[in-house]
């Protein structure tokens, strides 16, 4: 009763295998190898994320970004004429992923079009080759439910001569490894990282300069992934990778939207592509500085958050704050105790988070929450100490901020 | 009118450790299959947070946890001339509820049965001749030996991560190991637990009397551990809470933090929660189950069509089970045929609690429920029986499951028990008096069986299921004698005064003794004295198994959950690697 069922895993299996040559082949639209190459293409730029709407059809869209002007929902994207992109020529969908100019006009770049822009032709139309496979579903998503004057497309136009350099086809960097432009070209073009990790400025675009410097999306901190005091420059190449591939390292734990992006994406691409990816992001030096001057141990704050951590963290956490390899995350050095504003440390502990879990790396641990038990004071000072603690430095956290993100404000 | 769902190739009744195992191990075969348990989903982050998790009053009192009689309880009577009557609070035994059933409650004593055990009968006979065996005694052989068991012991012991110290590898005597357990095949996953301070008063004690403490196989993990399957555990924190708690830190073994991270993941497994299986739908001949039907959450009654039915839920419930689907035979005692129901048993447990001096500071809120030193010197057949008037044994020892303050606040006997005098003593007590525990074996005898009830039944109309048991001379024989050993360990440890308590008189459900009940639908390789093969599978209806200690034939000195993960993977190994591609029996007699 069973054989059918696991041949054909095998297949999947094998098929999977041979995704890692297909990458970077040569191809022409249509075929299974050019469906195959755009399948993962489509991974890596982790499309289904947002055009997946949770428990809906594939690509059917339907998912409710928020953003900070307002919601903006992911249209569908399967080739059902009527509703999805069944009617667009492959030269309006190249111009929707790579210029975010779509039917309706111009796209808002929750649409990462700007890192997009960066993917070759060919890999976009392999994208639409593997769309086409997909089910037509007959869902029709109003996109557009921003308020004024969000809602005027038109305004794209002032918004990408700012900042969208529209500079096209990533350039590889001759000085550079095969795999560091790899790494580029994944992590700037399709899996689109500076989205959330780069610093954005009032009006949404990426403040120059300041790449994978560190963000806060959905009231949760994307972390800084650059080697400064306050990024991850104590993670190797293989840390990255690990984290990337499993959604753990020896330090860190993905939740939130990291462990979603790892699910989906990551953890199903190529080892190759992600030690590429690690590659890169590692090259990354970041704004350099020091760390600022911990508060001091005898701190009031200090004294009172030890007595916590050592009640409620450091069974999990350890006395030493290093947690455990691939189920406690270390509270040392990690570039979420450590940020500037420490939106997903305060988030975590008032409402608990759920690490990543895929096949090769089930755990998916969870903190639980810890809202109910301790007061804004008490949090603010757990969170005090263990951002001075153990060679960590940060500014300390007030009770006011825990008291705003307790409330759903951000700070 | 019953709803029919679309069919599954495998239906499990329970999602326990026996449940996850199977359904993991046949998932990754390729069958689709749904867990079908009668309690809620639980996990640890939400359901057992170390920040709310030790609430004593909840869990251990009000046991949280555990099946509600409303739920279904048993009836009970100590002999065939009684009228049984329902058992309205579970207090004797506490049967798990919900997912992971006893796997979440559980202290993690994690053993293996000794190569004797597997041939109790036969081996007995050869030592001490077939007249040492009492005439009503029932005990067997148990189809299987010790040296077949190994491999699927070792499997268990890597998948919860069980920290130890093996004391015979590969038939060398290792030190500091049990030197009376069967040759293992590999040094337990991880390091043994550190004993706390009163398990290393025992072992110096024991080992000053010429005995060979050991640690006790804990499923509280020593450190931090990654099984096969790829989930990782986190290291003890030694909080207390084990027993009846559900543990809030992954450092349990459980199906939690075992299993179910990684089975969630497999596209062809479902698990089913707040669904309560009613029975085996068996097919016109009596001889293929088609499905089971169950009543779920909102009391609709639903059909699970399915080729295999694996019976996964607690031993008694599981017993229940089989009966009113009317699977086998059911065993009639007058005249010793049939065989579902037929050797229940239990755990014939004894303590000595012992006053040590004043000053001593036992810490007793630092502890694990696996946590502590124990010795086999009394255990099975380790010692010889000749003149003794019995046989059987215990494994004893000290560990400290928890300091609670409601439930485990030990005085001597006599102390007053309630008022200031009562204040006084448990504030003097708390340091200095502890408590040493025996687990005797408890052998099967003719008279005492399961079956169902004539007069109560549970919600879905079904008898209750009726259990007649009580202590046999030759379990209250052996426990006077173990206990007396343990109290002179007690004596060596320096205490002021001791107090032993060998089990004596009737059985009776009034006071905690042990949730290992045992057998009703026990193993063998003989189907007029067994319910099912080696691999669980029925001899009545081949496309049922049962899993669990139901299917242990008599109960031994040592808690059961190894034996009973050992063999979920022998059955496991029997369904992947031969019913699969040739459903039926799996061994003809």
């Amino acid at each position: 009763m069973s054989k059918m069922r696991f041949l054909t895993q095998a297949a999947a299996g094998l098929g999977f295998t041979a995704l890692a040559g297909l990458a970077m082949a040569q191809t022409a639209p249509g075929d299974a190898q050019t469906i195959a190459q755009g399948k993962y293409l489509a991974t890596a730029g982790d499309c289904a994320a947002c055009h997946t709407a949770p428990g809906g059809q594939p690509m059917a869209g339907g998912l409710a970004i928020q953003t900070p002007f307002g919601k903006i929902i992911a249209p569908n994207i399967t080739p059902d004429k009527a509703t999805g992109i069944g009617n667009m020529s492959d030269a309006e969908f190249i111009k929707a992923l790579k210029q975010g100019i779509g039917h309706s006009g111009h796209l808002y770049p929750a649409m990462p079009y700007v890192y997009y822009n960066k993917v070759p032709d060919d890999q976009i139309l392999a994208i639409r080759a593997y769309l086409n496979t997909l089910k037509p579903v007959d869902h029709k998503v109003v996109s557009d439910q921003l308020p004024f004057p969000y809602n005027i497309r038109a305004a794209m136009i002032g918004w990408n001569l700012l900042f969208f350099p529209d500079k096209g086809d990533f350039k590889p960097d001759a000085s550079q490894s095969a795999a560091w432009n790899r790494g580029a070209y994944l992590v700037q073009g399709l899996e689109h990282c500076a989205a959330c990790h780069t610093p954005k400025n009032a009006l949404g675009g990426d403040e120059t300069g300041h790449e994978f410097q560190g963000s806060i999306v959905d009231g949760m901190n994307a972390p800084n992934i650059t080697a400064s005091w306050n990024g991850i420059g104590s993670w190797s190449v293989q840390d990255i990778a690990d984290y990337l591939k499993t959604g753990h390292n020896q330090y860190a734990v993905a939740s939130g939207p990291m462990a979603e992006a790892v699910k989906n994406s990551t953890s199903q691409l190529t080892d190759a592509d992600v030690k590429a990816m690690a590659v890169y992001i590692k090259s990354q030096a970041g704004a350099g500085g020091t760390a600022p001057a911990p508060v001091a141990a005898n701190d009031p704050a200090m004294l009172a958050g030890a007595k916590i951590y050592n009640d409620e963290c450091a069974a999990c956490h350890t006395g030493s704050g290093m947690g455990k390899a691939g189920i406690f995350p270390a509270l040392v050095k990690s570039p979420v105790v450590q940020a500037d504003k420490p939106a997903t440390l305060i988030g975590i502990v008032l409402h608990g988070g759920h690490g990543v879990g895929i096949p090769t790396a089930p755990t998916a641990p969870a903190m639980p929450s810890f809202g109910w038990l301790l007061s804004d004071q008490q949090i603010a000072d757990v969170a005090t100490y263990v951002r001075n603690s153990w060679g960590n430095a940060a500014p300390a956290v007030s009770a006011d901020e825990v008291s705003k993100a307790r409330a759903g404000k951000s700070n | 009118m019953v709803k029919t769902l679309p069919r599954k190739d495998v239906a499990i009744v329970g999602l326990g450790w026996t449940g996850s195992i199977l359904a993991y191990e046949l998932t990754g075969a390729g069958l689709d299959v749904v867990a079908i348990e009668r309690g809620e989903w639980r996990d640890t982050a939400t359901d057992f947070p170390p920040a709310w998790a030790p609430d004593e009053l909840r869990y251990g009192v009000r046991l949280d946890l555990f099946q509600r009689p409303a739920q279904g309880t048993v009836t009970l009577r100590n002999n065939m001339s009684q009228t049984a009557l329902p058992v309205r609070q579970f207090v004797s035994f506490l049967p798990g509820n919900g997912v992971g059933g006893a796997g979440v409650h559980w202290n993690g004593m994690t053993y293996r049965f000794l190569p004797t055990d597997f041939k109790l009968r036969s081996h007995v006979t050869q030592r001490y001749g077939a007249k040492a065996i009492p005439d009503d005694m029932t005990i067997q052989d148990w189809g299987v030996t010790y040296e077949e068991m190994e491999p699927y012991y070792d499997k268990f012991e890597k998948l919860a991560g069980i920290s130890g110290k093996a004391g015979n590898l590969n038939g060398q005597i290792q030190p500091g190991g049990n030197p009376f357990e069967g040759a293992r095949s590999s040094e337990y996953p991880t390091r043994p637990t550190t004993p706390t301070y009163g398990p290393s008063l025992f072992a110096k004690a024991a080992e000053s009397l010429g005995y060979h403490p050991f640690h006790v196989p804990s499923g509280n993990l020593s450190e931090s551990y990654t099984n096969p399957l790829g989930v990782t555990m986190g290291q003890c924190s030694y909080c207390g809470f084990c027993e009846r708690f559900g543990c809030g830190n992954y450092s349990k073994s459980s199906p939690q933090t075992c299993v179910l991270p990684a089975l969630m993941l497999r596209k062809t497994f479902e698990a089913r929660t707040k669904c309560n299986v009613t029975r085996i739908n068996l097919d016109n001949t009596g001889k293929k189950a088609t499905g089971v039907t169950y009543v779920d959450a909102k009391g609709e009654e639903v059909y699970q069509p399915a080729d295999m039915v694996l019976v996964c839920n607690f031993s008694f419930n599981a017993v229940h089970l089989l009966m009113v689907s009317g699977i086998g035979t059911m065993y009639d005692p007058t005249t010793g045929k049939g065989t579902v129901g037929r050797n229940y048993a239990y755990q014939c447990d004894s303590g000595v609690a012992l006053q040590l001096p004043e000053g001593t500071h036992l810490n007793k809120f630092i502890a694990g429920g696996a946590i502590g030193m124990v010795i086999d010197d009394f255990n099975g057949d380790n010692f010889d029986h000749t003149g003794l008037g019995f046989i059987g044994g215990g494994n004893m020892g000290a560990t400290v499951t928890g300091g609670r303050p409601i439930q485990q606040l030990s005085m001597m006997p006599g102390q007053p028990s309630w008022g200031a005098g009562w204040k006084k003593a448990a504030k003097e007590s708390y340091q200095t008096v502890y408590g040493l525990g025996a687990q005797g074996s408890s052998y099967s005898y003719k008279d005492c069986y399961l079956d169902l009830d004539p007069t109560y039944k549970d919600p879905y109309g079904s008898p209750l299921l009726r259990m007649t048991f009580d202590w046999k001379q030759n379990e209250l024989k052996m426990s006077a004698y173990i206990t007396a050993k343990l109290e002179q360990i007690a004596k060596a440890m320096g205490a002021v005064s001791t107090h032993a308590a060998p089990r004596k008189g009737n059985y009776t459900v009034t006071v905690y003794q042990s949730t290992h009940n045992t057998g009703g639908a026990v193993m063998g390789d003989d189907p007029s004295t067994s319910v099912v093969n080696k691999y669980g599978q029925s001899w009545d209806v081949p496309n049922v198994f049962v899993f669990g200690a139901a299917l242990f034939p008599q109960n031994h000195g040592y808690n059961p959950t190894g034996t009973v993960g050992a063999q979920a993977y022998l059955g496991a190994d029997g369904i992947v690697n031969q019913y699969i591609k040739s459903p039926g029996a799996l061994l003809h007699i």
